[in-house]
């Protein structure tokens, strides 16, 4: 056993309002920058739709993630070492920025600066590459927004996979989520595998995935390698960025951006630990249903005595483990089982889990039709097919899901009895195989969603990583007089060199 | 001193030295002082169209040609003497493997400088050096595949020798090399001249993304196992890995 803890997120999509605030703030802290204009590292995308870039679920498109041989083998989908150094010439597997969408702003000046004219001015769209005018956009970060654009073109959803999508095009049975995303800070990242120069790399301490733009080449094989197509290449640098899951602030114990302005609460984080020596059996799971419950088994339960000495001996901080003991992460994922790894066939072990959404009873017009499962409606009658939910969290397997949206239901009518009826019907919590108690706390993290119950994050410490003499006098970034910007050890040039410590390479 | 003033020196005896030190002491100190703008600059995401053809023509077209230089150049005289290796045979190899090998590159290459000079997205992303760079080496690919024209006029390897001394002689600080490339056709000469332009360049252009691809296999294949990458930013290492030594095995998904 080799215990790490890595800082996991959780999205309660049943919460998710579509607001964008997430992507809004974050491109504000990260991305409003040339280059990287059409990058978001966090998006909302409406589902049924093929999201941003254009159809990325769809890896026989785009082979991005993993793929286990014939001989049982993991090796990257897009190809083996071998097949990327071929590759890099020109990537068959990258988008093109089309793919995103072509940036674009508008020519707001023309409003003040136009003359008298017989029609009212406006503010024409041009590409933000070329400077161009665009005579039509055609393309944009949230192009579906709220379903847009017709069925036919939206249901190419990977999602759809084994269902009957046709009758949801239809006005009385559609449906509609909204999907947040961001990077996931993958156990088994393929980007960090893919990376021809070892450019990116997974921290030890708290598993957040990061590029070293100093070492980064422009190969643009991590861009392919990402199933989730969350590392987007800076056209006016070269070089390739992502989410860092704001490490300045988890370090210092804040929340990221897009979590800390989520205005529906429906972000959490929270430290997990892991075994380190699990995740290749995890990840290399025969069948693609079993990758979800192989992700669970790669978690350590932080109350468990062997755990918390093991993790010791691995010199993860005591207030880690308490973290760990109280991060909500572990309670939505393992404890109540309502919280799905985003797509784990990619076999990429990801660390940014989703609680499915509740959704209307199909067909309620319909009334007394509605089918009942005791005191609960069924969830086999959710207008969001069950299936379509399973495709995007479990690989298709329903039955967790369903499970998570009975816990969620009972949670619901558990409260409204003890609330309206001043009951505790611990019936109820038992048909779903959870008790009383865990209904409470389930409420209280997960509808109230207090700060303090959303973020239990510990800092970093600084002791273990840094130093501190040394950055007494330094400039505390990469530049400026001082403080060297070369990345080898000595000084070339003369002059005493201060450097920002970079993490190291474990082997 | 004047009185034997000779631009074939020049060019042939000290810019060689001139170039091969920009390059070399360039290529080091921008990789030392900033890594940042080490990169291959690719365009792909702009724009694919022409860029897969273009760019595997002229890549593998052109790590063909190059080393077919740098073997065919600096192999001993002695050595091709010891293997029984003919100069009319090297000078067919030089003609059938390099000529096809150029025409790949400079087809690629003409693919990549028509888009990167039309292409709207690809030339407003475009720096000066970019396009000089790509300019010059479709140049040299021309100017290098009419050379061919002389060659095929002595196919005894002859003047192939005479290359080879003179770069074999600059290499090992023989003053006089430039004496023995003095009489060659002016083809060949605009060749060379224009070969040491390009190496004097190659730091401050993104050619330095050579120096990368040929460490790229090595790095990942060799100087990785596995796939995965873990950095710590401890101090100290964890004892697991003190007590098992530094070199602890990395599982293939770790």
């Amino acid at each position: 056993m080799r215990v790490r803890a890595q800082i996991g997120m959780v999205l309660n999509l049943d919460k998710c309002i579509g607001c964008h605030t997430c992507s809004v703030t974050c491109k504000n802290v990260w991305t409003s920058r040339d280059g990287v204009e059409y990058a978001w590292f966090n998006n909302v995308e409406t589902k049924p739709g093929t999201g941003y870039p254009t159809d990325w679920e769809n890896q026989a498109r785009w082979n991005g993630g993993w793929e286990r041989t014939k001989a049982g083998k993991l090796q990257p989908k897009q190809g083996s070492k071998w097949r990327i150094l071929a590759n890099i010439f020109a990537n068959p597997d990258l988008p093109e920025i089309d793919d995103y969408y072509e940036p674009f702003d508008f020519d707001h000046d023309h409003l003040k600066s136009a003359p008298e004219m017989d029609h009212f001015p406006t503010a024409r769209p041009y590409s933000k590459i070329t400077g161009e005018r665009i005579e039509k956009i055609e393309k944009g970060p949230n192009w579906e927004e709220i379903l847009g654009g017709e069925f036919s073109k939206r249901s190419e959803d990977y999602n759809f996979e084994g269902i009957q999508k046709e009758i949801y095009g239809e006005y009385e049975n559609t449906f509609m989520m909204y999907l947040p995303r961001l990077c996931e800070h993958c156990l088994n990242p393929t980007c960090v595998s893919s990376c021809p120069s070892g450019a990116i790399y997974k921290r030890e301490e708290d598993g957040i995935v990061l590029i070293d733009q100093e070492k980064c080449r422009g190969w643009r094989m991590c861009v392919s390698g990402c199933p989730y197509k969350k590392i987007y290449y800076n056209w006016s640098t070269g070089k390739s960025e992502k989410c860092t899951l704001c490490y300045p602030r988890i370090e210092s114990g804040q929340p990221t951006v897009c979590s800390e302005t989520c205005v529906g609460r429906i972000r959490y984080l929270g430290v997990m630990l892991y075994d380190a020596d699990k995740i290749e059996e995890a990840a290399n799971a025969a069948e693609e249903m079993d990758l979800y419950d192989a992700q669970l088994g790669v978690f350590l339960d932080p109350n468990d005595p062997d755990v918390i000495e093991a993790a010791k001996a691995a010199e993860i901080p005591q207030d880690w483990i308490k973290a760990a003991q109280e991060s909500p992460i572990w309670k939505m994922a393992m404890e109540w089982k309502v919280a799905f790894p985003l797509h784990p066939e990619y076999r990429t072990l990801p660390m940014v889990w989703y609680i499915p959404p509740l959704s209307p009873i199909q067909n309620a017009a319909e009334a007394g039709a509605i089918g009942m499962d005791g005191d609960m409606p069924d969830v086999k009658n959710l207008r969001i097919p069950l299936r379509y939910l399973a495709n995007m969290l479990t690989a298709g397997d329903e039955t967790p899901v369903a499970q998570a949206l009975e816990r969620m239901l009972a949670m619901r009518s558990y409260m409204r009895a003890k609330s309206i009826d001043g009951v505790r019907d611990e019936g109820l919590a038992a048909r779903v195989g959870l008790s009383g108690r865990m209904i409470e706390d389930m409420y209280r993290i997960m509808a109230l969603a207090d700060y303090e119950d959303r973020f239990v994050i510990p800092t970093t410490h600084r002791e273990q990583v840094e130093e501190a003499y040394d950055l007494k006098g330094g400039c505390g970034f990469t530049d400026g007089n001082g403080c060297s910007t070369g990345i080898s050890k000595g000084s070339l040039f003369g002059g005493s060199k201060k450097p920002l410590k970079m993490p190291e390479e474990v082997r | 001193m004047f009185a034997n003033f000779d631009i074939n020196f020049i060019i042939f005896g000290v810019f060689p030295y001139v170039a091969l030190t920009v390059f070399l002491v360039g290529s080091i100190a921008r990789y030392e002082r900033d890594p940042f703008t080490w990169k291959s600059s690719s365009s792909q995401l702009l724009r694919r169209k022409q860029l897969i053809w273009g760019s595997i023509l002229f890549h593998v077209g052109i790590i063909t040609v190059f080393f077919g230089h740098l073997i065919g150049l600096f192999t001993p005289i002695w050595v091709l003497d010891a293997l029984g290796v003919p100069y009319w045979l090297k000078q067919w190899m030089a003609v059938l493997i390099g000529g096809p090998a150029g025409i790949a590159a400079l087809i690629g290459s003409t693919m990549l400088l028509h888009r990167r000079l039309t292409d709207p997205r690809i030339r407003v992303t475009s720096s000066y050096p970019d396009i000089i760079i790509m300019g010059l080496i479709w140049l040299q690919l021309a100017i290098g595949l009419l050379t061919i024209t002389q060659t095929l006029q002595h196919m005894d390897g002859a003047e192939m020798v005479r290359f080879m001394t003179w770069s074999q002689s600059v290499v090992t600080w023989n003053v006089n090399a430039w004496v023995t490339v003095v009489n060659v056709h002016w083809l060949y000469k605009l060749h060379i001249f224009l070969g040491l332009i390009i190496t004097m360049l190659f730091p401050f252009t993104r050619l330095v993304h050579i120096w990368s691809g040929f460490a790229a296999p090595f790095r990942y294949l060799l100087g990785r196992k596995g796939y995965q990458i873990v950095r710590t930013r401890r101090q100290t290492a964890l004892p697991a890995h003190r007590a098992t030594g530094a070199g602890q095995s990395t599982k293939p998904a770790e």
